[in-house]
């Protein structure tokens, strides 16, 4: 199982702030077959609808795995806890 | 030390506590204490502000922010580092952060409390969510911050 967070503004689009992702689950079936990236997830998850290809295909998303910012060729391992946010707006 | 926290905090509690060694005695061995405090402001990116919310990924915050304070300590010879940010509703006026660094000489002090406060802006992930004239919005990322970040490349 990977535990997928969302955060702001993207987490308020999507009206979704956790999912959680079995990874038998066999909409996931074909890219299990090799490694499955980070970016597969996210292309996986723009697929959903349009709100979600509009939001999950924003080039300014940042995505953390294991609580650190990571690039798309990042492979996923169950157990993972990824993110996906926005441009951070702290300080 | 890092602390992400709802409640306010006080500047010559921090003051004081950067000044004081772990077993109590007189931190003597720097000579130079720099500290900022960032504040909510009235006006940002065009609109009137009376208040934010700041959200934030609990358990990656702090830990980047100690990845911002390693890194600083690898840089600089540093005595006691802190760093406290705040989450939740916050007023005008209301304090949001506090980085405080003590080191034997001066230069030290100030490059690195610049250095996390660049990293802190760009890297760890809070995002502020404004109440304003016309309504709430999420604040948006400035180029100019990414910018202060890159002069330490």
């Amino acid at each position: 199982m990977i535990k997928v967070l969302f955060f702001a503004q993207l987490r308020e689009s999507l009206n979704c702030a956790e999912l959680r992702i079995e990874l038998n689950d066999p909409k996931f079936a074909s890219i299990l077959k090799s490694a499955f990236t980070l970016e597969q997830l996210r292309e996986q998850l723009a697929n959903t609808d349009d709100t979600w290809q509009l939001n999950m295909q924003n080039g300014k998303l940042l995505m953390a795995v294991n609580q650190t910012i990571v690039n798309g060729e990042h492979i996923l391992q169950d157990g993972d806890e990824v993110a996906f946010f926005p441009p951070v707006t702290g300080g | 030390m890092i602390s992400v926290q709802t409640h306010d905090f006080d500047m010559a509690t921090e003051y004081h506590a950067l000044l004081t060694n772990t077993d109590s005695t007189i931190n003597s061995a720097d000579g130079a204490v720099v500290t900022f405090v960032g504040l909510v402001r009235d006006y940002n990116q065009g609109n009137h502000v009376q208040g934010l919310t700041l959200e934030h990924y609990p358990g990656m915050t702090e830990k980047a922010l100690e990845d911002i304070v390693i890194n600083a300590r690898a840089k600089w010879l540093l005595g006691k580092v802190r760093v406290i940010h705040r989450v939740g509703q916050l007023n005008l006026s209301d304090q949001i952060v506090f980085v405080g660094v003590t080191s034997k000489h001066r230069e030290a002090a100030f490059e690195a409390a610049q250095f996390i406060m660049d990293f802190l802006k760009n890297r760890a992930p809070f995002w502020k969510k404004e109440n304003t004239d016309q309504g709430t919005r999420w604040v948006e990322a400035e180029v100019k911050d990414e910018l202060a970040q890159q002069r330490w490349d």
